[in-house]
């Protein structure tokens, strides 16, 4: 079993289309919903965390790619920049899943993309405003 | 055996000087006990890099054909003070752009403000100068709207009324049910995190705690730079309650510092927002203690677990100057990542980076070594505890009918 979180982008079309349940259902996946949103342009926007045997996520993901979908992973979404970070701290206690998280020993605040949900609580939380989220 | 200023800057001209950081101290004194760390060390170089809403930058950017006597200015849509002469400018860092929605909508994100116009002066980036005057004889023109470059100002140096706290609280939220979004960052509800804004051990006035060496005319790293000290700090406080190694168990002192803006470095002057509060500075702050003598080796190599800091509820207890501290907690305890208070453990959140108050350590101490930063005495004293009257709470006196205000 593997996890995989991917952003989708649901074109106007698909919006009333049940795609998601019709790929979980094909490939015998898990699924937990992170995100769901309509965006301004009428696009249907899901962060997904699919869960099941790696060779049909990466079905599952070209199968939503060929419905239309355009699907990437989480972790290209949510970035920090690294210049402006000052390693001070203040977001590890608002990041409820820990992928913002303080070293004791080497005072780094480490961010791990994996366990990201793209809540996005860090964005404006951030003093120097290092993080960002890009749909 | 004691040191003097003269030996220690004779050995720093001849490149002999030992230096270590603060935060090697610890283990020098440790090891060898003071009197054999202060034999073995000339300077311990100090510093702190963090959120410091008391500064600011005097600027002077040259006068325009026809002159003018600026009596408003916005630097980047944010007001500075022009209550000066006709082209000098104060920008404060914690001066919000005009136009910010503030907390309309709660909590605020406060985008951009004083400390990011410094910031991004200090980066060599253009800044807009929109300014308007009245008019005189001497001064004919009423509008000026221009670009700015810090190449191109006459001066241009920061002077911060309030610096490098000594201490600071550790803010914390007892309401059940809401996050509070403070200059201590967000804090969240029913005791949740515990959020502290000081770099302990290497902070520069915990390791000179009864102010011996640090002084008016102390040179100092600031944002930087080469500065000075030049006037003990707002607030400035050496009554505050001391633990047994003279070490302030609350606010305490704070300094006042000048530096030269165009020498500094934006690594260490960085524009922040806090939400739902507003804008500040971001600053690095450092020194460089001379070991006159064992006492000073002492001081120096206080340790994290040497220093606590009081535990205060920001959700009413502060802002209403109700309540006691809910008790003290070390920088160990802190900066381990969780610490119990009343029986439950609480994650802790920093607003100060310990990372770049190491670097600014290393930095101090590179400088010290190669020669380039010599020490000198103070030529005034900070006020002792002796001295000092502490620090006074506002003796309100209504000018105006209550509920008139």
């Amino acid at each position: 079993m593997a996890e995989s979180r991917v952003v989708l982008h649901f074109p106007k079309h698909l919006l009333d289309q049940p795609v998601t349940s019709t790929t979980v259902e094909r490939f015998n996946l898990h699924f937990n919903i992170l995100r769901a949103d309509i965006t301004q342009d009428q696009e249907g926007l899901m962060v997904l965390g699919l869960v099941g045997e790696p060779e049909n996520i990466e079905g599952a993901i070209e199968f939503m790619r060929e419905q239309g979908v355009r699907v990437q992973p989480l972790e290209q979404d949510v970035v920090r920049d690294d210049d402006r970070c000052t390693h001070c701290g203040a977001c590890v206690v608002v990041c409820p899943t820990d992928a913002l998280a303080m070293d004791p020993d080497s005072r780094q605040v480490s961010f791990d993309a994996d366990k990201c949900v793209a809540c996005g609580i860090c964005v404006p939380v951030c003093p120097p405003r290092a993080m960002s989220i890009h749909f | 055996m004691a040191k003097t200023y003269d030996e220690i800057n004779e050995r720093i001209r001849r490149g002999e000087v030992v230096v270590v950081t603060a935060e090697q101290m610890v283990d020098v004194v440790d090891e060898l006990g003071a009197s054999g760390a202060a034999e073995k060390v000339d300077v311990v170089t100090t510093g702190t890099f963090g959120p410091m809403c008391s500064s600011g930058a005097f600027l002077n950017f040259g006068h325009s054909t026809p002159r003018i006597k600026v009596s408003k200015a916005w630097l980047n849509e944010v007001p500075a003070y022009a209550g000066l002469a006709a082209v000098d400018l104060y920008i404060g860092a914690a001066e919000v752009a005009e136009g910010d929605p503030l907390n309309r909508t709660h909590p605020g994100s406060f985008n951009y403000g004083g400390g990011h116009v410094i910031e991004d002066l200090v980066a060599g980036r253009d800044v807009r100068l929109r300014a308007r005057a009245y008019g005189t004889d001497c001064y004919p023109r009423r509008e000026l709207d221009t670009w700015l470059n810090i190449e191109d100002l006459n001066e241009a140096f920061m002077c911060n009324p309030r610096n490098a706290y000594q201490n600071y609280n550790v803010a914390v939220n007892t309401s059940a049910d809401r996050d509070i979004y403070t200059y201590m960052g967000v804090v969240k509800r029913d005791l949740g995190s515990a959020n502290y804004c000081s770099a302990g051990q290497l902070s520069p006035l915990l390791n000179d705690p009864h102010y011996r060496t640090i002084g008016v005319g102390t040179p100092v790293f600031i944002g930087g730079a080469r500065g000075r000290v030049f006037w003990q700090g707002t607030q400035h406080d050496p009554t505050t309650p001391r633990n047994e190694r003279g070490v302030p168990t609350g606010g305490g002192g704070t300094l006042a510092t000048v530096g030269d803006l165009k020498q500094m470095d934006p690594r260490f002057v960085v524009g922040v927002s806090m939400l739902g509060y507003g804008v500040s500075l971001a600053l690095g702050i450092g020194t460089a203690i001379p070991i006159l003598d064992e006492e000073m080796a002492a001081f120096t190599g206080v340790s994290d677990a040497d220093i606590v800091a009081p535990i205060v509820d920001y959700s009413r207890d502060y802002g209403h100057n109700e309540g006691e501290p809910l008790g003290h907690v070390s920088y160990v305890e802190l900066k381990r990542g969780q610490v119990r208070i009343e029986g439950k453990a609480v994650p802790t959140a920093s607003l100060s980076s310990y990372v770049r108050a190491r670097e600014i350590a290393e930095t101090l101490k590179s400088w010290v070594e190669a020669g380039e930063f010599l020490l000198n005495e103070p030529v005034q004293a900070l006020p002792s505890a002796e001295e000092s009257e502490g620090f006074r709470m506002l003796n309100y006196r209504p000018a105006a009918p209550e509920g008139d205000e």
